[in-house]
């Protein structure tokens, strides 16, 4: 069980602000997990823009990172600043 | 010294702090950034603001390390508020103080152009048009680009 969070516009993209999630065993990267994630919310590639940054574990990733050893992980747009 | 909280900033009591912390310094720049009334899209009703703990506070102590590389600070102080906000609340305080008044003032505002561009923070405004969120504006980008090159004081 993982906890996924969805920050700013996502938020309203996925109707949540995170959950806990069992990702499939066949979701192994970060990349395959935005594209499992936006067909799951029929987010029409909200999550597959290139501008929208993974972050495992409080870390900025690539989308090549494996995810099943995450415990949280954050999908984050463009920030909007203070 | 850096904080974020959705406690209400009393930006007077926060500078009669700084002054004891900062009482040999010479120099005390501040800045508070208020919520704006009105927005491109109309009038502001709350203005919601989200970090990421704790990315939002590595990413700000950093700018904070990067600002005493660049000029001498005796103290730096950054409080920023998130949840939800109304018109006229303090969002933002920033203290820098400085034997000198230029490093006060330019670290204060090197410090404000990485908290308005490159902080980990989501905004939202709720407008009587609907509710958005906003990215920088092109201005904000551009001033923060100004303290590229920028020569240690």
């Amino acid at each position: 069980m993982q906890k996924i969070l969805y920050f700013g516009r996502l938020s309203d993209v996925t109707g949540k602000s995170e959950e806990l999630l069992d990702i499939p065993v066949t979701v192994e990267t970060a990349g395959a997990l935005r594209e499992w994630l936006d067909t799951r919310f029929d987010a029409s590639g909200a999550l597959l823009d290139p501008t929208v940054r993974i972050a495992i574990d409080s870390e900025i990733t690539f989308d090549s990172a494996p995810v099943h050893d995450a415990t949280e992980i954050a999908f984050m747009p463009p920030v909007g600043g203070g | 010294m850096l904080r974020i909280s959705t406690d209400p900033i009393d930006t007077s009591h926060e500078l009669r702090q700084f002054e004891k912390l900062a009482d040999r310094a010479g120099g005390i720049v501040t800045f508070s950034g208020q919520v704006r009334p009105h927005a491109s899209k109309g009038a502001v009703t709350t203005l919601f603001l989200q970090a990421y703990s704790p990315l939002t506070e590595s990413g700000i102590e950093s700018a904070i390390a990067e600002a005493r590389t660049k000029w001498a600070l005796d103290q730096v102080l950054v409080l920023h508020r998130t949840g939800e906000m109304s018109p006229g609340d303090t969002i933002v305080f920033v203290a820098t103080a400085s034997k000198h008044r230029r490093a006060a003032f330019e670290a204060a505002d090197f410090l404000m152009d990485y908290l308005k561009t490159a902080a980990v923070f989501w905004k939202k405004e709720k407008t009587e048009t609907g509710a958005y969120w906003i990215e920088p504006r092109d201005e904000d980008y551009k001033d923060a680009a100004r303290w590229a090159e920028k020569e240690p004081v």
